[in-house]
């Protein structure tokens, strides 16, 4: 048996397109949309010798991927490494690396804590700390707009949020852009989140205990379901820790590319000026157009078959579902940023048993900075070059010079 | 193929032709029917795709998923006994004639 990457290699089926592609390189993570459309046309499968691995790219069948938890499963892991024959750099997540029924408790769990109804208090302080934001930043001739704006705003709202006594923007950020960078292939990205593992995770690691965390917020909440016996309390603090894993880096890049789209297309901003309802609907063409999390894998638990394509046992396959969320054959003329699109459907949070747990949370902290900007900024203008940061799941803007001009 | 009716608040019907093996929401957004939102696309995180199960068909459809109580509670009219998540109802050739009753707003 080979290894590569921490997972078995195999030769693909006969009728599967062979691609040499790397969708780990840099040029690729930095401006992937050519590797997209090319993964798209090739068919409903690829398989990339580099890292013994196939690649879904169309709507569809990333989609049918993604939602079959029982044959397309997440416990082996949902990078290259395969966690059934070795061990992950981590104690895996119990709710995104593991399947039913495991996964159903702890889903639960962090589902209520998450709902709309529970998190619907938020609301009013998730605004008032928006206002508070772009209030300072009209007043300056530009701004640096992921550090200033996109990073200012979660790391203000969400520690705060899941009740968090202990934070550190920088950690915090980090944290995230580690977890994800980890799910690529030992590139130097990989390498270089590691090297910041031993000063990070005991950080994160401390920061999610019980007595870490105020009694009102997310986090008690996490703990109050130990108290029931729903889980247990070591259980509980890595539920916190997913918080900390999922939540900071995907909003503060969420926020980072409404604004690189709203900056890019005057005339959206126009109509969402004239109608700031369109705040929510606006995310999730954001969404759809910049995919925060561009690639997933699953791992194929039997022999099985996509699209009459015969898949093997062991099989990684990478789900882009970034390419998914541009497949023409779905949305027509995906290239155009549209605010009123109304996306249903869209890969952005995944799709199935495992779509994004903290989602209502991301759609109200965005509603919050989109609905204050569109009250109170006449324009949003670059006032340099926007430059994109590779991460090996995540595509995210490194920085953005912007001005908002005030209404 | 399975065909579903569904009823809006004010009374109008539309009957479609679903997959088996789909679910009650998609059949729904596939057919452009007034009165599903289904804002996650069907990951059980909103509850935006509620629907009543009409009182004829309740034990043909089954209980609600585990979780899906949880999840009703955000949602924006009134739950009943019948009412359940549309996505989490899969389509089946035994639900040939389902009539769903939609409520007046998901939001």
């Amino acid at each position: 048996m080979n290894m590569i990457e921490g997972h078995m290699t195999f030769e693909p089926s006969a009728d599967i397109p062979v691609w040499d592609v790397d969708p780990y390189a840099e040029d690729v993570l930095i401006d992937p949309a050519p590797y997209y459309a090319e993964l798209r046309a090739r068919g409903p499968l690829v398989y990339i010798p580099k890292w013994s691995v196939l690649a879904s790219g169309r709507y569809e069948e990333t989609r049918d991927i993604f939602s079959d938890h029982s044959r397309f499963v997440s416990s082996r892991g949902v990078g290259l490494n395969d966690f059934k024959y070795g061990e992950p750099w981590r104690p895996p997540s119990i709710i995104l690396e593991v399947d039913p029924p495991d996964h159903t408790k702890t889903r639960k769990v962090m589902a209520r804590a998450l709902s709309p109804k529970a998190i619907a208090g938020l609301k009013e302080e998730f605004r008032r700390t928006a206002e508070m934001i772009i209030e300072q930043l009209i007043e300056r001739e530009s701004f640096e707009a992921i550090a200033d704006l996109a990073e200012a705003f979660p790391v203000a709202v969400f520690p705060k949020a899941v009740g968090m006594v202990d934070s550190d923007r920088r950690r915090l950020v980090d944290y995230g852009a580690m977890v994800f960078n980890a799910l690529g292939p030992d590139n130097k990205f990989r390498r270089d989140a590691m090297a910041m593992a031993p000063d990070i995770v005991p950080w994160i690691t401390g920061a999610c205990t019980r007595d870490r965390l105020t009694k009102g917020g997310l986090g008690a909440l996490i703990y109050a379901a130990a108290d029931d016996g729903e889980v247990t309390e070591a259980e509980a603090a890595m539920l916190v820790r997913s918080f900390l894993s999922a939540g900071v880096d995907t909003t503060v890049t969420g926020i980072g590319s409404a604004l690189w789209c709203l900056a890019s297309n005057p005339g959206e901003y126009e109509k969402l000026k004239a109608d700031a309802s369109l705040a929510r609907p606006c995310f999730e063409e954001v969404l759809r157009f910049t995919s925060p999390v561009h690639t997933f894998a699953r791992t194929a638990n039997q022999d099985t078959e996509v699209a009459g394509l015969r898949v093997a046992e062991g099989t990684k396959i990478l789900c882009a579902l970034a390419s998914a969320n541009l497949d023409p054959q779905k949305w027509g003329d995906p290239e155009i940023f549209r605010v009123d699109r109304k996306p249903v459907g869209h890969m952005a949070f995944g799709a199935g048993i495992h779509g994004c747990v903290g989602q209502n949370l991301a759609r109200l902290e965005l509603e919050a900075v989109l609905t204050v900007l569109a009250e109170t900024v006449e324009r949003v203008e670059f006032a340099g070059e926007a430059v994109w940061r590779p991460n090996n799941a995540i595509h995210a803007l490194d920085r953005m010079p912007l001005r908002f001009i005030a209404r | 193929m399975t065909k579903i009716i569904f009823i809006s608040s004010d009374g109008n019907e539309t009957a479609v032709e679903a997959a088996d093996g789909d679910n009650v929401m998609r059949a729904a957004l596939a057919n452009d029917v007034d009165g599903i939102v289904a804002e996650c696309g069907g990951s059980m995180m909103c509850a935006t795709c509620h629907c009543y199960v009409d009182e004829a068909w309740t034990d043909a459809v089954g209980a609600r998923a585990d979780g899906e109580e949880d999840m009703l509670e955000s949602a924006a009219c009134e739950v009943r006994p019948t009412s359940r998540l549309s996505c989490q109802i899969r389509i089946r050739p035994e639900l040939d004639g389902l009539i769903i009753h939609l409520p007046e707003s998901q939001t």
